[in-house]
């Protein structure tokens, strides 16, 4: 974005909301179910969950709360389905969608920029370009952190381009592509997992399958090494086991309790090393590496991520920060409810019942006690064949936390194409719903 | 899963008025539905609208009757899927009673 552009961005901002230095809460409520006058809900992030609730603040309060999306990226690049790129039956292209429905159709302003730092008592914003921004309630959905110095050498093997982690959707996603492509035939390709919890828990093992698709095509002799934190596959372990001991036999191996503390990417041969805590060293032409993860930066910066100094604890029935009153944490970055995913559809879900929660709070009313959460998640085990895990989750108020309804959710009985065919109209609606 | 004390169920008819607000919400009661319809739109199409091209049905103006006879055959194991079978049973049936009659009430 050009300085230009930037500065048109922020003078729109400031005429919509009459300067910006002063904005704020200015109206006085006249009564339960009057949204104050130029109320503002400032929205930090526009992923799955923070451009979700942009839009949704602006559905439930009637256009009605003032709305603004800080965002640093030009357009929206899913992470769901970008395991595709690997696989080659996709590009980005065909994930990214822009963020121009959000202002035309809603009326949101959308600032492309980052927010510096927040001031929780003032209620007050800073960006990056220097413009700070008052808000009546904050919505945080800044996604996750990767732990770069969780694993010796990474950083430094990352920063030079050999290591990759493609975890988040972008530039380098494809750039792991082409690594793969470049890969000889009876090359490795090795995957290195956190421990749970971390972003999309079957996302991993689906990439081994993609990886594993372009390799049967393309370059037979070669092997997936998948090298794994936690003791057993995570999510739809069955399917993903079953898939990799038939469709891909020989080719994908999965080694459990590996996990990864250190990397060697210095080898003019260009192998690469990776370290374990316990189990002998392995050598790949092609090393992904995924560090553990936190709550975004500007989360932690914040003081927000009050579990294990990772995770931001929320208040479950409006995703209220458990510190911070007025921040509303959405998304990958809060400390879960039990059996709660890391996921889009989550995200997606978490920003509507907290959407609702701040126009129920900023009109007076009582914030609905028994919210409800779905999630839906597709993994390809290849082009066309689909895997997913299903569940719905109730908020028990007894317990002030949300738990998976009894007898509801479950997996795919076994891959199929018909659910490949579901998978893309769950991407292309939640696309839609998130940010058409 | 239980409804607030603040206000009660009294059947179809009530609700039905209710929740003739589109995705907006113009009071508390309203605001509930649309939130709890919310929870359809990841797959369905916000306002239960679908995309172009759709796969799955879209929801808005599908007669609530047959949208409460549908969720209660993926419930019991009548209707196969691939999913809805799963996500029907997380809701109870005074829950797909107020979706049914909010989307009935949505312009396609």
């Amino acid at each position: 974005m050009t300085l230009d552009s930037r500065r048109r961005e922020l003078l729109k901002l400031a005429s919509a909301t009459g300067g910006l230095a002063t904005l704020g809460l200015s109206g006085c409520a006249s009564g339960p179910g009057a949204i104050p006058d130029k109320a503002r809900v400032l929205v930090v992030g526009g992923g799955y969950g923070g451009a979700t609730a942009a839009k949704y603040l602006r559905l439930f309060s009637e256009q009605k709360i003032d709305v603004v999306l800080i965002e640093p990226g030009e357009a929206f690049v899913s992470c769901p389905l970008s395991n595709l790129v690997l696989g080659g039956s996709r590009q980005l292209g065909d994930l990214t969608v822009p963020y121009a429905s959000l202002t035309r159709a809603h009326g949101i302003t959308v600032v492309r920029d980052t927010v510096a730092s927040i001031d929780a008592t003032q209620k007050l914003a800073v960006l990056s370009s220097g413009a700070s921004i008052r808000y009546d309630k904050l919505v945080l959905s800044p996604g996750i952190d990767l732990m770069w110095d969780s694993v010796a050498g990474l950083k430094a093997a990352h920063t030079s381009g050999r290591v990759l982690q493609a975890w988040k959707a972008g530039p380098e996603t494809a750039a792991l592509r082409r690594q793969l492509e470049a890969m000889p035939d009876g090359g490795v390709y090795a995957l290195a997992i956190p421990e749970a919890p971390y972003r999309c828990p079957p996302g991993p093992y689906e990439r081994a399958c993609q990886v594993a698709s372009y390799f049967k095509a393309a370059k037979p002799r070669s092997k997936v090494l998948v090298l794994d934190a936690n003791p057993d596959v995570t999510s739809k372990g069955g399917l993903f086991k079953k898939v990799w001991a038939e469709q891909y036999k020989g080719m994908v191996e999965y080694r459990p309790q590996h996990k990864a503390v250190a990397v060697d990417a210095s080898a003019a041969s260009g192998i690469n090393v990776l370290k374990f805590e316990v189990q002998d060293d392995v050598q790949a032409d092609v090393l992904n590496v995924l560090p553990p993860m936190r709550a975004g930066a500007i989360a932690v910066q914040t003081g927000l991520a009050n579990s294990n100094a990772r995770w931001c604890g929320v208040k479950y029935l409006n995703f209220e920060s458990t510190v911070a009153k007025d921040i509303h944490v959405l998304g990958d970055s809060i400390q879960l409810a039990p059996l709660m995913p890391k996921s889009a559809h989550m995200a997606n879900s978490h920003a509507k019942v907290a959407a609702a929660a701040i126009v129920a709070e900023l009109s007076g009313w009582e914030i609905n006690p028994a919210p409800m959460l779905t999630n839906t998640c597709y993994s390809f085990v290849d082009d066309n064949t689909v895997v997913h895990v299903a569940s719905v989750h109730e908020y028990v108020a007894a317990e002030k936390t949300f738990k998976t309804v009894a007898g509801a959710g479950g997996l795919s009985a076994a891959p199929n194409e018909l659910e490949g065919r579901y998978a893309w109209n769950w991407a292309r609606t939640i696309w839609a719903d998130t940010l058409g | 899963m239980f409804l607030s004390n603040s206000w009660q169920w009294v059947g179809l008819g009530w609700i039905s008025m209710a929740a003739v607000a589109p995705v907006q919400a113009q009071d508390a009661q309203s605001l509930r539905l649309s939130s709890l319809a919310a929870t359809c739109a990841n797959c369905h199409g916000t306002g239960g609208r679908s995309i172009d091209d759709a796969a799955v049905p879209g929801l808005a103006g599908m007669p609530a009757s047959y949208a409460v006879d549908q969720m209660k055959a993926f419930k019991s194991g009548a209707r196969p899927a691939t999913v809805m079978h799963q996500i029907a049973k997380g809701y109870s049936d005074v829950q797909i009673e107020q979706i049914a009659v909010y989307f009935a009430a949505q312009k396609k």
